[in-house]
């Protein structure tokens, strides 16, 4: 990396940020914590994302992730942790930890030799911010057939939630 | 700025969530890794719409932000089944269709 541009300075700072939070979420023995540490994990990717240019997505990842899909999570811990008692069984014991490290380990080297033998040193190019408006008739043009279809997806999951999360009283 | 640094951060935080996955027992903990996973892939679809001046990436990022709310939405729902009729949201003991 050229430590002479300031936005490799930034981009530093944001990758160890995201790493230890990422680190920290995979790790710490409080659940509650997890999912903080995810918030720390969100935050900084959607800095990354804008960082990329990608303004619309970065505050979308805010917006979905922090604000909808973290309280999911924070609601789904109260819910099931009532019983959980000791915070020590959230892990699976014995070498599973050293075997889950070694296979995690092994995937992290093989994406980075194929990405540093596939591009080397290759620059991004200097200019590459995405306007919303750019992003809207992308997806309102060529790609409405799959926004239709996502728009199913979420339509299936909201009843399929409210369906299996709701006590049947007949029964 | 070079695409190998935003591509190799992206493979440290799936390899970070395939560690969760793997080494976590609670049903939540194992989603929340999921989720890391599929941060670290909308990191990389970013960042290679921006090196390739290709606007699909973002949109294809978008996708999966949507595909990854509703599959919270339906996983932590499962979860929440599973703990009432069973007590218990460890993922190891719920072996009932184990042979």
């Amino acid at each position: 990396m050229d430590f002479s541009l300031a936005g490799n300075w930034v981009f530093l700072v944001l990758a160890v940020v995201i790493t230890a939070a990422a680190m920290y979420t995979v790790s710490t023995r409080n659940v509650v914590h997890a999912a903080l540490a995810l918030v720390t994990t969100m935050a900084t990717a959607a800095a990354i994302v804008i960082m990329l240019g990608g303004e619309f997505v970065g505050w979308v990842i805010v917006l979905v992730y922090i604000g909808a899909v973290v309280v999911l999570f924070l609601f789904g811990i109260m819910i099931t942790r009532a019983q959980v008692g000791k915070a020590t069984a959230l892990d699976h014991e014995g070498n599973v930890r050293v075997m889950a490290a070694v296979v995690a380990g092994l995937m992290f080297a093989a994406i980075t030799y194929g990405i540093v033998e596939l591009f080397g040193d290759a620059q991004l190019p200097e200019e590459g911010v995405v306007r919303t408006v750019d992003i809207a008739d992308s997806m309102f043009g060529r790609f409405v057939i799959p926004f239709e279809a996502v728009s199913f997806v979420l339509l299936a999951a909201l009843i399929g939630g409210i369906v299996l999360a709701r006590r049947d009283e007949e029964r | 700025m070079t695409i190998a640094q935003f591509a190799i951060l992206g493979g440290l935080l799936f390899s970070v969530g395939v560690y969760g996955v793997l080494v976590r027992r609670n049903a939540v903990l194992v989603l929340l890794s999921v989720e890391l996973m599929m941060t670290a892939v909308n990191i990389n679809l970013v960042a290679f719409g921006r090196f390739y001046d290709n606007i699909s990436g973002q949109i294809f990022s978008l996708f999966v932000i949507a595909v990854a709310a509703a599959e919270v939405g339906i996983g932590l729902a499962i979860v929440l089944l599973i703990f009432r009729n069973r007590s218990s949201a460890n993922v190891d003991e719920l072996d009932l269709l184990r042979w």
